[in-house]
């Protein structure tokens, strides 16, 4: 697993894409099917399945480290990774044991039926064998999740380089649901593309947010506007009968979902769909809240169908009567969805908004909040469906958020990448002469305000609760949100979506802060 | 009490001395040159010779009186000795006795024996008050050859491509330690003006360095071949290292131990190098005091406390304005 591990290590030392693609495509080149197969699996979150509970791996490095319960938690609390921490605490390997990465993971797969004490005799023998590095790479096998900075788009790129096909071509191939032990390299990437899964989805076109007044996008004409929704963003299939409801993280939801079940019965074989799932009653779509009980929920009870049920907001079509549209204009694509909608209720075209100029649409945009949208998207009519985050023909004009001026009370360490860094901090406002919590906020701030940060907490600290530090209530920040709303389980009696600190407000005594009733003022104004 | 904590910093009141004070005092006794302990404005400073000639660099005129290691000086009613730290050459514990009590202060500290730093020794004391910068378990130092090497194929290959490393380290005590360890057969070295200006005072104190060239501004390209660059590291990101064409960053510290924090500073390379204790430097050099009562300042003190205490010494934390090292990129000379 050495090559594997210099991978995964380079990957982790360069922040350069061109650095990154050639790591991989070096890799790729030299690797053998098998471990090439498995890192693509792995970079693009197929995991095997876990064999070993994490609580177990926890005690086993313990007491393989000798150190005590709270002192492990501790640590892992600083270093943010799990497979990290126990690398990093166990004593030095006493000999080798090589094996390529394929034969790592078919032992750990060989292993997973034993009993509890013959899996920690392997996994001691295994953590004995290899080197820190080694052993990082062999950990996060069993608990998952390698971030490295390597997108899928990356991947694809690497491969494309490497076997000479269009990144497009590579990247569809390697959307759905796949894993190394259901296919081959060369089953994968080279193989029939007929055979290819019936569930595969299309690479997802993301938007921009929009940074220049929308008239340096040229004549109004050209442009398409319709309302941002705030939901998940999902893809529906229909192929053979069969209907795949898939997210933008590439997670396949259709069990979440039942209202979409029925769809093959309405939408001709051969139909992919893109759009916005979300809640939505008679007119009117719910609050993010409500679909966030739909997506943590394993199983839809009827109760919950009935409070929070979905549809798909519509607003592209990338196959049709089984033939990829996506280089199709825009206009054109969407000719075909007026055919296709009629008949399931779940779902719902998302109509053009009609505007005579951009200053017409900008009166429009500013509306957006009452129709319960986030803002306005623009999709250039003549353009074909991109993929990944491309510039240029799709742009988000979301409305400037709400902001409040609030008071920072608690700070507590991060972790990860944020290790002894303090950057998750607690707000409060004004409530009288007391300051009442309402929110955390970890982001918006750059990496040289949140260390000017850390040493003022650590002069700034009134009192410790664990790892949260009670700070002199000096220091104000402008917090962004998108939502507001009544939150009996709040002190404060309201939660906010999406908080961020937009800037640290050196100007602003902690005496000039915003107060609750400024805060309720906003959630009135929005229900009014 | 032998040292007690007042507002200015730690205090020995049989002596009227404080030791590394953090606000303007009388008679400071300086461990080490770094600006976290030896700050400007006290009326008098005592520390080693390397440390003195050290604080004139970066102080300028100020009136300080030298002290060789192992030397007892009577202050008042404390005898005071200074021992080698390990830390950076000039490096030192502050060893107070007062009616017999025996207090050691460690300043910052590292158990492995760079070459260049004087070497660390025990002091054995009653109570010890100890830097934990990395009192963590996770912190487990190589021995520095294989950093070296490490460090020597990165500027190989490095050349080999006809890119130029840029390595940040502490402009004092890290960076000589790196060029100690350099192979100066690949090429030739450049240094940031802050680390030859540090590195010229340490030779001019007898000891020895490969030979550096400053690098500046206006430094003709073509002498770069094959070069490497040893900088402070809030100098890596700055304009003129830009404009020296492809380069390739590294950071040398004890923090490019955590991948996050190594993630964090976005450097090509992290080298896991540090002038601090790690985790079993901390506990042997504890340990070795037969000191009962340890006092640790900067770092990870609450757990390394709690760690202690679990060890059955008598352990708590002393809140105090050292930083230790630096991950954020701060230059700490």
């Amino acid at each position: 697993m050495k090559d594997f591990a210099a991978l995964v290590q380079t990957l982790d030392q360069t922040t350069k894409t061109n650095a990154k693609i050639a790591a991989l495509a070096s890799y790729f080149e030299t690797a053998p099917s098998d471990d090439k197969l498995w890192c693509v699996a792995l970079f693009t979150g197929r995991r095997p399945k876990r064999i070993i509970t994490t609580s177990n791996l926890r005690t086993w490095a313990r007491e393989a480290a000798n150190l005590p319960d709270w002192l492990f938690e501790d640590t892992y609390a600083i270093v943010g990774d799990l497979a990290e921490t126990i690398s990093l605490i166990l004593p030095p390997n006493t000999h080798v044991q090589d094996h390529s990465l394929s034969q790592w993971i078919d032992l750990l797969i060989l292993h997973s039926g034993d009993e509890p004490d013959q899996k920690q005799a392997f996994i001691l023998k295994a953590w004995n064998g290899l080197p820190s590095d080694e052993r990082f790479v062999f950990n996060k096998l069993i608990t998952g999740g390698f971030r490295l900075g390597v997108s899928q788009k990356l991947i694809s790129r690497a491969i494309a380089k490497t076997i000479g096909q269009p990144e497009t071509e590579v990247a569809h191939r390697l959307m759905g649901k796949w894993t190394p032990t259901t296919t081959t390299w060369e089953d994968l990437l080279l193989g029939d593309n007929k055979a290819a899964d019936l569930s595969k989805p299309y690479p997802f076109y993301l938007s921009h947010p929009l940074e220049t007044p929308p008239t340096e996008l040229g004549p109004h004409e050209d442009w398409q506007a319709e309302w941002k929704w705030d939901g998940i963003r999902g893809q529906i299939i229909v192929r053979d009968g069969t209907v795949f409801v898939w997210s933008r993280g590439e997670e396949l939801v259709t069990d979440r979902f039942p209202e979409f079940a029925d769809l093959a019965k309405t939408l001709p074989d051969g139909t992919v769909l893109d759009g916005e799932i979300i809640c939505w009653n008679g007119d009117t779509p719910l609050p993010f809240a409500a679909l966030q009980k739909r997506i943590t929920r394993k199983s839809v009870g009827k109760k919950l169908l009935d409070e929070a049920p979905v549809v798909m907001i519509v607003y592209d079509i990338l196959e049709w009567q089984g033939k990829d549209i996506r280089h199709a204009p825009l206009s054109d694509r969407l000719s075909h969805l007026d055919d296709c909608l009629v008949g399931s209720p779940c779902l719902r075209r998302s109509l053009p908004i009609p505007f005579t100029s951009w200053g017409h649409l900008k009166e429009i945009q500013s509306t957006a909040r009452a129709q319960r949208a986030e803002g306005v998207m623009l999709k250039r009519l003549s353009s074909p469906y991109e993929q990944g985050r491309k510039k240029g023909n799709w742009w988000k004009w979301k409305l400037d958020p709400m902001t409040v001026d609030a008071v920072m009370i608690y700070a507590q360490a991060g972790h990860g990448r944020r290790a002894n860094l303090f950057t998750d901090y607690t707000f409060a406002v004004w409530d009288g002469d007391t300051l009442v919590p309402f929110t955390k906020a970890y982001s918006g701030l750059t990496d040289k305000e949140f260390s000017e940060i850390t040493s003022w907490v650590r002069k700034n600290t009134l009192q410790r609760f664990g790892p949260v530090r009670q700070v002199t209530p000096e220091l104000v920040f402008e917090i962004a949100f998108e939502g507001i709303q009544d939150s009996p389980r709040h002190k404060s009696g309201i939660a906010v979506r999406f908080p961020r600190m937009l800037r640290w407000r050196r100007d602003k005594p902690a005496s000039e802060a915003n107060t609750l009733q400024d805060l309720r003022d906003i959630l009135n104004s929005l229900s009014g | 009490m032998v040292l007690q904590m007042r507002q200015a910093g730690l205090y020995c009141p049989a002596g009227d001395f404080y030791i590394d004070p953090w606000r303007r005092v009388e008679r400071a006794l300086i461990t080490h040159a770094h600006a976290d302990h030896a700050r400007w404005g006290h009326d008098h400073y005592l520390a080693t010779p390397r440390t003195v000639a050290m604080l004139y660099h970066r102080l300028g005129e100020i009136s300080a009186q030298s002290i060789a290691y192992d030397h007892t000086l009577t202050i008042g009613g404390a005898k005071v000795s200074f021992h080698p730290a390990g830390h950076l050459p000039g490096s030192a514990q502050i060893r107070v006795e007062v009616g017999g009590e025996v207090w050691v202060v460690s300043g910052d500290y590292k158990t492995e024996h760079d070459g260049a730093a004087e070497a660390f020794a025990p002091i054995k004391c009653h109570t010890f008050i100890s830097e934990c910068t990395f009192g963590l378990p996770a912190f487990h130092w190589q021995p520095q050859a294989q950093i070296f090497d490490e460090i020597n194929t990165w500027w190989s290959d490095c050349a080999k491509d006809g890119i130029i490393p840029v390595l940040g380290a502490y402009s004092l005590g890290k960076a000589q330690r790196i060029l100690a360890g350099l192979n100066s057969d690949i090429g030739p070295i450049f240094t940031h003006p802050a680390v030859e200006g540090t590195t010229e005072i340490l030779r001019q104190s007898g000891l020895n360095f490969p030979t550096t060239r400053p690098v500046t501004k206006d430094v003709d390209k073509a002498t770069l071949q094959n070069a490497i660059i040893i900088a402070p590291p809030s100098a890596t990101a700055s304009s003129w290292v830009k404009k020296l064409g492809p380069i390739s960053t590294g950071f040398a510290s004890g923090w490019m131990g955590i991948r996050g924090i190594r993630r964090r500073r976005a450097a090509d390379r992290g080298f896991v190098i540090s002038d601090h204790a790690d985790w079993d430097g901390l506990n042997t050099a504890i340990a070795e005091t037969g000191a009962e009562t340890i006092y640790v300042t900067h770092g990870y003190t609450e757990i390394f406390a709690k760690w202690l205490s679990s060890q059955g010494y008598d352990a708590r934390c002393l809140d105090t304005e050292f930083q230790g090292e630096e991950d954020a990129g701060e230059d700490s000379t």
